[in-house]
């Protein structure tokens, strides 16, 4: 903690005192911060707020809940008011209904009595809390878990999927002499150029005549091969000696078993960038979903995220709290693996 | 019996041959060292004979049956790499057992042999450990292990001391000779270090440029050297030349480039007037002394204590040096004189480099 503290403070000016450069590297810095950090926290916050204060302006920053109050004769909880000016100042009253600029009210203590009270002499009694139901509803009225399965279904096996044909792909372009194999390389390497849009009909046609559409292989199979991973993992198995493999090949060890055994093993932190690369496309991956999967329940939950927008309403704070647990495993890949994911591109495409 | 046979094997890439046509009989149980200078193509002709590299023409055999088409894997053969090629995400028990582990070998099994070998080379200490936390001469020990382990017919070396400094070498190359005595297999062994060829091998051959120039045991090979690179390349330092011509008047007389004459130390070859040759002595036959015939400037002057080194030039600026015993008064700008023992000269033709025997 003591090093985290002192990394973190560590000023060019001596003594603690502040050198202009470090006014300015921290104030870039700080400026980096808020720009990344502050439309998720903005998210964050949002996902917290219920329908009314999401629509409220001039928004808060903060999530607050207006308090209620369980008033005899009333099946809901009436929010409560402080009466600031009026007949009724210096009154606490709960709110029945609105009706133009006239609020129907009732005082907890005595049911029985309606008071109209003029709108503006009313101030709302609010404190800082969770909307929380944002969240339970998911589980509740909307089937989240299903479509939290289906991406992560999507992810995981479109990974595997991925790791397995790039790497063997890469392989045989990196270890092998053979007869067409640079021309193979370019192709491979100028489909990178293509961009997906382009062959978007085609692919379409393709995934429906294999009867692929509607199911979650049609996400998983047509983009399980990447030119990028590739190339990315032929680069850094070119690293690999062959006098490795030769020295394998004289301890009598297949082709196969020298794939599996010595050039996997070799390339973990290739296949570990690849891997990573390829969860956070699988799992933001929205235009192709969008068009293989047309039935609810196999909805990814980008394609859900996107059934909440409506044509008529957008339930915001739902889908500001599915954003928000859709952007968590990510948010998780990224924490943990990040630092293969500098050490990896460093020691592949960078160089 | 694992002899080694090549007949007649060349490889070419493309239209560059690199190997053109060697012939070579290594006899089991024999130490056999490819020498040669850097792109001889040593290190291919090995890698054709452990069969990583297909081979364009003749034949290889071993044990009496042609491997042309023979797998690496499947010759019996085991290599120790210039570079080790350990695998580095395995730890030297894995790198050793791996070969074993591919051929079926049971677990128990694997665990003995393992056990033996490491003792043997004494890396039975390292045995978790993993290649990047071992020395360079902690690297070949294991490297040397994983070829042993599984006791292969041959045994095939590619410039394995060239990563390892000058004293871990020499070390190595004792311990190497030693495992030779002990297992009694057949080695090939490529290296650029005439030295150790010398030092190693039962039988060298001497390589240039795809082409076997010859093959013999270190001594025949450095008293009768085919030619004047076998002369020039066994020895350290290396052999002087001093070029000159047979005398037209006196076919015993031996001309230098210098004007100075020589006696030609026999007359058995087949001399005629005018023919240029060139002598050949080694530094340690070629001694000051006053009544010499031939005369150089000492250039410079290494003292070893129990060596001393003289190099220098001839008038027409041929290089000269002198290897004597002892130490020596002899000092840099000097001009002294110089002569051999007719005995210890060597001659060869100019044109082809090729000896002429004295007889």
């Amino acid at each position: 903690m003591g090093k985290i503290a002192s990394f973190l403070t560590a000023t060019r000016g001596k003594n603690g005192r502040m050198d202009w450069t470090d006014w300015v590297s921290y104030g870039y810095l700080l400026m980096g911060v808020l720009v990344i950090f502050g439309p998720v926290l903005w998210l964050l916050m949002s996902s917290f707020k219920d329908e009314a204060e999401i629509q409220r302006f001039p928004p808060r920053f903060l999530p607050y809940t207006q308090e209620t109050i369980e008033v005899e004769g009333y099946d809901t909880p009436l929010a409560l008011y402080d009466i600031v000016a009026g007949e009724f100042e210096g009154r606490r009253l709960a709110q029945i209904r609105r009706v133009g600029l006239v609020a129907q009210m009732v005082d907890p203590n005595e049911p029985d009595v309606r008071l109209k009270v003029d709108i503006a002499d009313r101030e709302a009694i609010e404190s800082v809390g969770l909307a929380t139901e944002n969240y339970t509803e998911l589980f509740e009225k909307f089937s989240f878990l299903k479509f939290f399965w289906n991406s992560t279904f999507i992810t995981v096996v479109a990974t595997a999927i991925t790791l397995m044909v790039n790497s063997m792909a890469a392989f045989g372009l990196s270890k092998y002499q053979f007869r067409g194999r640079n021309v193979m390389l370019m192709i491979v390497v100028g489909s990178l150029m293509v961009p997906q849009t382009v062959v978007l009909v085609p692919l379409f046609i393709v995934t429906k005549e294999l009867g692929m559409l509607n199911s979650l292989w049609g996400v998983i199979i047509p983009a399980a091969a990447t030119p990028t991973g590739v190339f990315l993992l032929r680069q850094y198995m070119l690293t690999i000696p062959d006098e490795i493999l030769d020295a394998a090949r004289m301890d009598k060890a297949s082709e196969w078993k020298i794939f599996w055994r010595i050039i996997l093993p070799l390339s973990v932190p290739a296949i570990a960038v690849l891997a990573i690369l390829s969860v956070i496309w699988r799992w933001n991956d929205f235009l192709w979903p969008l068009i293989v999967l047309s039935e609810n329940e196999n909805f990814t939950l980008q394609l859900a995220l996107n059934s909440f927008q409506g044509e008529m309403t957008t339930k915001w704070s739902n889908l500001l709290a599915m954003t928000v647990l859709t952007l968590l495993p990510i948010a998780c890949v990224f924490f943990f693996l990040q630092k293969y994911i500098a050490t990896g591109i460093a020691s592949t495409g960078g160089k | 019996m694992a002899g080694v046979g090549l007949r007649g094997v060349r490889k070419s890439y493309g239209a560059v041959e690199v190997i053109k046509g060697i012939d070579l009989e290594i006899a089991h149980g024999e130490f056999c060292v490819f020498v040669g200078p850097s792109g001889c193509g040593k290190s291919t002709l090995l890698r054709m004979i452990s069969g990583l590299e297909p081979i364009t023409g003749g034949d290889i055999v071993i044990e009496g049956e042609i491997v042309n088409n023979i797998a690496a894997a499947d010759r019996g053969l085991a290599m120790v790499f210039q570079s080790y090629a350990l695998y580095p995400h395995m730890t030297v028990r894995q790198n050793l057992s791996f070969g074993l582990e591919n051929v079926g070998t049971a677990k128990g099994d694997i665990a003995a042999k393992v056990d033996a070998v490491s003792k043997m080379l004494q890396i039975n200490e390292l045995l978790d450990r993993r290649p990047k936390d071992l020395s360079g001469g902690q690297r070949q020990r294991v490297a040397i292990g994983r070829a042993v382990v599984r006791e292969p017919r041959v045994f095939l070396f590619d410039e394995p001391l060239s990563n390892l400094d000058a004293e871990l070498r020499v070390d190595m190359r004792g311990e190497i000779g030693a495992l030779h005595k002990r297992l009694g297999n057949t080695m090939i062994y490529v290296t650029h270090d005439q030295v150790e060829a010398m030092t190693m091998a039962d039988k060298i051959a001497v390589l240039r440029s795809g082409e076997l120039e010859q093959f013999g045991t270190p001594l025949e090979l450095f008293n009768n050297p085919t030619n004047t690179f076998v002369a020039g390349f066994i020895g350290s330092p290396k052999m002087n030349f001093i070029k000159g011509h047979v005398d037209h008047a006196d076919r015993a007389m031996l001309v230098l480039a210098t004007g100075e004459k020589v006696a030609l130390p026999a007359t058995g070859f087949d001399q005629k007037p005018g023919q240029n040759v060139t002598l050949g002595i080694r530094p340690n036959d070629l001694q000051p002394a006053p009544s010499a015939s031939l005369s150089m400037v000492v250039r410079s002057v290494e003292q070893l204590g129990t060596d001393s080194y003289l190099y220098g030039g001839l008038e027409d600026g041929t290089a000269i040096t002198i290897h004597s015993p002892g130490q020596t008064q002899v000092t840099p700008g000097e001009k002294i004189h110089v002569g051999a023992a007719a005995a210890s000269m060597h001659l060869f033709d100019t044109e082809s480099g090729n000896t002429l025997r004295i007889s």
